[in-house]
C-alpha cells in the first residue's frame, strides 16, 4: 500500500517550503531530496545512530523516523540553518574546531545538533548529562573524547558570552 | 610491465589560459592529457600531477589519497606546504580523479588506493619532491628575471624574496616564468628546518565538517539523477530466479525495476520512492548456501585446526622444544566475522552516456573503481572518469567496489544518471567481512624456566583469494587486455584460495612475533572462500595480535613472571618494540596499584611499520566490562601532525574496543543475523575510556598510524580482565566469552 501524497507546508531554517509527498515519508529524505539540504545525514534509518538529528520546535529529533506529516507548520532547523545563526550552534562549532573533533565527519552534524539542544536545556552539562544525550549519537571514528571536551568548552563559551551580556555595557 | 617511474611525472609543463592541461606522463596508457577548467585565464604553472600554481596566486594541491577521517588531506598538505614554504591553509585541495599518475607509491599497493596506513610513509619523499620541484622552478625563474644568483633567492611564505635588493615576487606572479624552467633533483628541506612537518596544524577539512557543507558520496548531485536501491540475496550465494515488479512499477516516481548481477535494482526519482517501491517487489531466490552457519563453521574450523597448515615462519624446531619442555601451555582462541559499519552507507553515482562513464564514489581505491567500471562496460580507460568524494568512514570497506559496480550496471540500463544507496541493513548484511579465525597456540617452557618454543596455527579464509580477481586488474598496467586481466584474476583467486601461495595478511601479527624465542613455528590453514571477506582496520593484526598478546600473558602467568617484565626481557633485540612498551608502562605506573577495583592489562604490537603498546585499566562487574583508561605509547617515526596521530590512536582504540566487547557477525542458515546498530553496535560515548597517547620522538622515516593503534587494545583489555577475575577470555567478542562461561557454569563444568 502506498500512502497518497499530500501538500505539506514545512518551515525549514526560517523559509517556507510546500512539498507534495505522502505524510509518512521520513523527514530526513524530504530535507535531503526534496529540499536539497544534504548536511543532515542518513546513517541507520532507525533512530539508532543520530546522524540525522535536526531540531523541531527547538527539540532534537531523529529525522529518519519522523514522518513529515507530523512536522507541518513546526519550526525545523537543520545544520544549514544553524550555521546562519544561533548562539549555541555557533559556540558548538567553534569548540568542535578548537578541539579538532571530526575525523571522517559524517556523524558530526548530528553530534553538533544534539549538543546544541543539550546546551539549551542544560547550559553547564555534567559528564553524565553528556552521556545521557550523546550516547544516542554514534561516531564510528571514535572521536568521543574530543566530543566530550568540546561540549564542555562550548558550554564555557556560552557562559562567558552570557556573563558578558549580563554585566551589560559595551566592552 | 614495469611501473612508470615517479620521475616521469615530475617534469615541468605549462598550459595556456582558456584550458589548463594537467600534463601527466602515462607510459603504457597513451591517454590524452586531462583538460582542467581554467580559473581566471592567464598561464598557470603545472609542475606535476599534484600542483598547479595559478596566476591569481592560488596554489592548487591535488590530493591523490582519499580523506576518510584519517587526516591524510591535512598531513599530505603539510608535506607540500613544508617544501613550498607556505602555510598549509594556503592550499586549495582538489581530490584527484582516477589516473595511474596517482598510483600509491607503496610497493605493496601499487595502484591508486588508500589503505594499509601507507599514505604518509609512501608519499613522504615523492610529495615533498613534487613541491620542492615547484619551489626550485619559482626560485630559478625569479633569479633569472632579476639577474641575480640563485642562491640569493629564497622561498618565504608564498613568495620568492631577494633580500639584498628587497625584491619580492608572489608565486602566482612567477607562474608563467617558472613553467619554462627545468628542475633537476631538487633538494628537500632537512628535518632540522621543518616548520610545518611536526606541527599540529588544524585539519583543512574541519570547517566543512562542522557546518554541513562537506560533500560525501551520498551527497553528490548530478542533474537528472535517479536513485536506486538493490534487493540482494537474503542467503549467501542465492541466485535470482525471477521477480514480479508490476505493483512497484505502478507507483509514482518509479523509473524501472531491473535485474543486475547482485539482485534487483529498484530505480526511482528519489531514495524514499525507491525504498517504498522495493517493498512491493516480489523476488524469488534459489536456496543458496544455507549450510553457512556460524556453529557449523566453528566445528569445521576446529576440525581444520587438527590438520596441518602452511608454515609462514619456522625458526629452530618447535617439535623438539615441546619434547624437552618442562611444561607446555596450550590454548584455543577464536574471533568472529566483523562488518565495517562505516557510518556513511555504501553508495555510488554513475553516468553512462555516448560510450563514456563517469563515476562519483566514496571509494578508497579510485584505481580499482576504474577497473571495475571497465570490467562492466568494456570502455577504454580514456572514456572512464572516476571522481573521489569525502568518505564517511572507510576502515577498509571501501577498498571493495561493489557499490560502484552496481551503480554502473543500473546506469547502463536506465540511460540516466543513477545513485545507488544502500540501507544500513544492506550494508551490514552484504559487507566483505573481517575473516572469522580460530587459532591454536602452544608454548614450550624449558627446564631452565625460559620460554623455549612458540607454535601458532591459524585457520581462516584468505582475503587475497577474495579480492585477487579485482586487484590483479589494477596491479597490471593498463595495456594488458581485459580478457587476460580477468583470467589472471581468476588464477590469483585459485592460488590464494587453495593455499598454493600464502596470503600474508592471514598470519600478520603472529608470523612477525618479536619476542626472542628460539623455536617458533607459525602456520596458516586456509578455509574455502565461502563468505565474502575483506580488509578491516588493521586486517590480520586485528585478530592475531589479540591471540599472541593474550597468550603471551597466559605464558607469563604460567611462568610466574610479570607480563610486562617478561615482554621487556624478551624484546632485548627489538628496541623500538621495547621502547613503546616501557613508555606505556612508565606512564601508567606499572607496578603501582590502580584505583580500587581497577585492574591493568598490557599488550604491544608492531603493525604497518609502527609500534604501539597499550595499558588498559578495567573493572569487571559480572559480565560487564568497563574500560576506564588506556595509556598508549606509539612510535610512528617522524610525526607529521601530532594531533592527528593522537586522534588516530584514540579512534583505533574505540574501533577495536567495540569489536572486542560485543560486535560480531554471525550466520544463521546462510543469512547474516545482524542488520543495524542495535545488534551490531559500535562503541558509544559513555563507554569510551580516557585515552592518553604518548608519542616517541623520532627522526626515523614516518610509518603508519591509521591502524597501529587498534591491535593492542583487545589483548590489553583481555589481560586486564584476567587480572580482575582470573578468567581468561579467549574469544571475541568478550560478551560471547562471558556468555559461554555462564553456560558452562550452569552445566556444572569447570570453565
Amino acid at each position: 500500500m502506498v500512502t497518497a501524497p499530500q501538500v505539506i507546508t514545512l518551515h525549514v531554517n526560517g523559509a517556507v517550503h510546500r512539498v507534495e509527498v505522502p505524510p509518512d515519508v521520513p523527514l530526513l529524505w524530504v530535507i535531503r531530496e526534496e529540499l536539497g539540504l544534504t548536511g543532515t545525514k542518513f546513517g541507520c534509518g532507525a533512530a539508532l545512530c543520530g546522524a540525522c538529528t535536526v531540531h523541531i520546535d527547538g527539540e532534537p529529533r531523529r529525522s529518519c523516523v519522523t514522518p513529515v506529516g507530523e512536522v507541518g507548520g513546526k519550526a525545523i532547523v537543520t545544520i544549514e540553518g544553524l550555521t546562519a545563526g544561533g548562539a549555541e550552534v555557533a559556540a558548538v562549532q567553534e569548540a568542535w574546531i578548537e578541539e579538532s573533533v571530526p575525523q571522517c565527519g559524517y556523524c558530526q552534524v548530528g553530534q553538533i545538533m544534539s549538543t546544541a539542544a543539550l546546551l539549551r536545556a542544560r547550559p553547564a552539562p555534567t559528564d553524565e548529562d553528556i552521556d545521557a544525550v550523546l550516547s544516542a549519537n554514534l561516531c564510528r571514528c571514535g572521536t568521543y573524547i574530543r566530543i566530550r571536551r568540546a561540549v564542555h568548552k562550548a558550554a564555557e563559551k556560552l557562559a562567558a558570552k552570557s556573563d558578558g551580556a549580563k554585566s551589560g555595557g559595551d566592552p | 610491465m614495469s611501473a612508470p617511474s615517479r620521475r616521469d611525472f615530475l617534469r615541468l609543463g605549462v598550459t595556456a589560459g582558456g584550458a589548463l592541461l594537467l600534463e601527466i606522463a602515462l607510459p603504457g596508457c597513451g591517454g590524452p592529457p586531462r583538460a582542467v577548467a581554467a580559473a581566471n585565464g592567464g598561464v598557470a604553472f603545472v609542475p606535476n600531477a599534484w600542483l598547479r600554481i595559478e596566476p591569481d596566486d592560488r596554489i592548487i594541491f591535488v590530493l591523490d589519497r582519499v580523506e576518510m577521517g584519517q587526516g591524510t588531506m591535512t598531513g599530505q598538505a603539510q608535506l607540500v606546504a613544508e617544501e613550498l614554504a607556505i602555510d598549509p591553509s594556503r592550499l586549495v585541495v582538489e581530490l584527484a580523479p582516477a589516473n595511474r599518475a596517482y598510483d600509491n607509491p607503496d610497493a605493496g599497493l601499487g595502484f591508486q588506493a588508500t589503505g594499509g596506513s601507507t599514505s604518509t610513509r609512501a608519499s613522504f619523499i615523492p610529495l615533498r619532491t613534487a613541491a620542492a620541484t615547484a619551489r626550485e622552478a619559482l626560485r630559478q625563474a625569479a633569479a633569472r628575471k632579476w639577474g641575480v644568483a640563485l642562491a640569493t633567492c629564497t622561498a618565504e611564505n608564498g613568495a620568492i624574496v631577494h633580500a639584498a635588493s628587497g625584491r619580492r615576487a608572489r608565486y602566482g606572479e612567477l607562474a608563467a616564468d617558472a613553467a619554462r624552467e627545468d628542475v633537476d633533483a631538487p633538494a628537500l628541506k632537512p628535518a632540522k628546518d621543518f616548520r610545518v612537518i611536526g606541527k599540529a596544524v588544524p585539519r583543512l577539512d574541519i570547517r566543512a565538517k562542522v557546518d554541513g557543507s562537506a560533500v560525501y558520496g551520498i551527497d553528490v548531485k548530478v542533474p537528472g539523477l535517479a536513485v536506486a536501491v538493490v534487493l540482494r540475496a537474503p542467503v549467501l550465494g542465492a541466485k535470482l530466479l525471477g521477480f514480479d515488479a508490476a505493483e512497484a512499477k505502478a507507483q509514482p516516481g518509479v523509473v524501472d525495476v531491473i535485474a543486475i548481477p547482485t539482485g534487483v535494482a529498484v530505480v526511482a526519482e528519489t531514495y524514499w520512492r525507491a525504498r517504498r517501491a522495493a517493498q512491493a517487489v516480489r523476488v524469488r531466490w534459489s536456496e543458496g548456501e544455507t549450510h553457512l552457519d556460524t556453529e557449523r563453521l566453528r566445528s569445521a574450523y576446529r576440525a581444520r585446526l587438527e590438520s596441518s597448515g602452511v608454515a609462514q615462519r619456522n625458526d629452530g624446531s618447535f617439535a623438539s622444544a615441546e619434547r624437552r619442555a618442562a611444561r607446555v601451555v596450550d590454548a584455543l582462541y577464536e574471533v568472529p566475522y566483523l562488518a565495517h559499519a562505516t557510518l556513511e552507507p555504501q553508495n555510488a553515482t554513475a553516468v553512462v552516456k555516448d560510450g563514456r562513464c563517469e563515476v562519483w564514489a566514496p571509494t578508497q581505491a579510485p584505481g580499482l573503481a576504474r577497473e571495475a567500471v571497465r570490467s562492466v562496460t568494456g570502455f577504454a580507460y580514456d572514456d572512464i572518469v572516476v571522481h573521489q568524494t569525502l568518505l564517511g568512514g572507510g576502515f577498509g570497506r571501501r577498498l571493495a567496489q561493489d557499490y560502484v559496480v552496481e551503480a554502473v550496471h543500473v546506469a547502463l540500463r536506465v540511460h540516466r544518471p543513477v545513485k545507488v544507496i544502500w540501507s544500513r541493513e544492506d550494508d551490514t548484511r552484504h559487507d566483505v567481512y573481517r575473516p572469522m579465525a580460530m587459532t591454536r597456540v602452544r608454548a614450550a617452557i624449558g627446564r631452565n624456566g625460559a620460554l623455549d618454543g612458540w607454535f601458532q596455527r591459524i585457520v581462516s579464509q584468505s582475503i587475497a583469494a577474495n579480492v585477487g580477481p579485482e586487484w590483479v586488474h589494477a596491479f597490471l598496467p593498463n595495456r594488458v587486455p581485459l580478457s587476460l586481466k580477468a583470467s589472471m584474476g581468476r588464477s590469483a583467486a585459485i592460488t590464494f584460495g587453495g593455499g598454493a601461495l600464502f596470503d600474508e595478511t592471514t598470519a600478520e601479527g603472529a608470523r612477525d612475533l618479536a619476542y626472542g624465542i628460539p623455536n617458533v613455528r607459525v602456520e596458516h590453514a586456509v578455509m574455502a572462500a565461502e563468505v565474502p571477506v575483506g580488509f578491516w582496520r588493521s586486517v590480520g593484526f586485528s585478530h592475531n595480535v589479540f591471540v599472541t598478546e593474550s597468550f603471551f600473558d597466559e605464558v607469563a602467568h604460567a611462568m610466574g613472571r610479570d607480563p610486562f617484565e617478561l615482554r621487556r626481557s624478551l624484546l632485548a633485540k627489538a628496541p623500538r618494540h621495547r621502547r613503546v612498551l616501557e613508555l606505556a608502562a612508565e606512564k601508567v605506573g606499572w607496578g603501582t596499584p590502580a584505583k580500587p577495583g581497577v585492574f591493568r592489562g598490557i599488550a604491544q604490537a608492531r603493525s604497518f611499520e609502527s609500534y604501539a603498546a597499550h595499558v588498559a585499566e578495567v573493572s569487571v562487574h559480572g559480565a560487564e566490562v568497563k574500560v576506564h583508561r588506556v595509556v598508549a605509547a606509539v612510535d610512528c617515526g617522524t610525526v607529521v601532525n601530532p594531533d592527528i596521530v593522537r586522534a588516530q590512536v584514540e579512534g583505533g582504540i574505540a574501533f577495536g574496543l567495540g569489536a572486542a566487547l560485543r560486535q560480531e557477525i554471525t550466520l544463521d542458515a546462510g543469512r547474516v543475523t545482524q542488520g543495524n546498530f542495535d545488534d551490531f553496535e559500535p562503541l558509544r560515548i559513555h563507554e569510551m575510556p580516557e585515552v592518553e597517547v604518548h608519542v616517541v620522538p623520532s627522526d626515523e622515516p614516518p610509518t603508519g598510524i591509521g591502524e597501529p593503534g587498534l591491535p593492542p587494545i583487545a589483548p590489553a583489555v583481555a589481560n586486564a580482565i584476567f587480572h580482575a577475575t582470573n578468567r581468561r577470555v579467549r574469544r571475541m567478542p568478550f560478551s560471547r566469552a562471558f556468555a559461554e562461561d555462564a553456560a558452562a557454569t550452569v552445566k556444572g563444568r569447570t570453565p
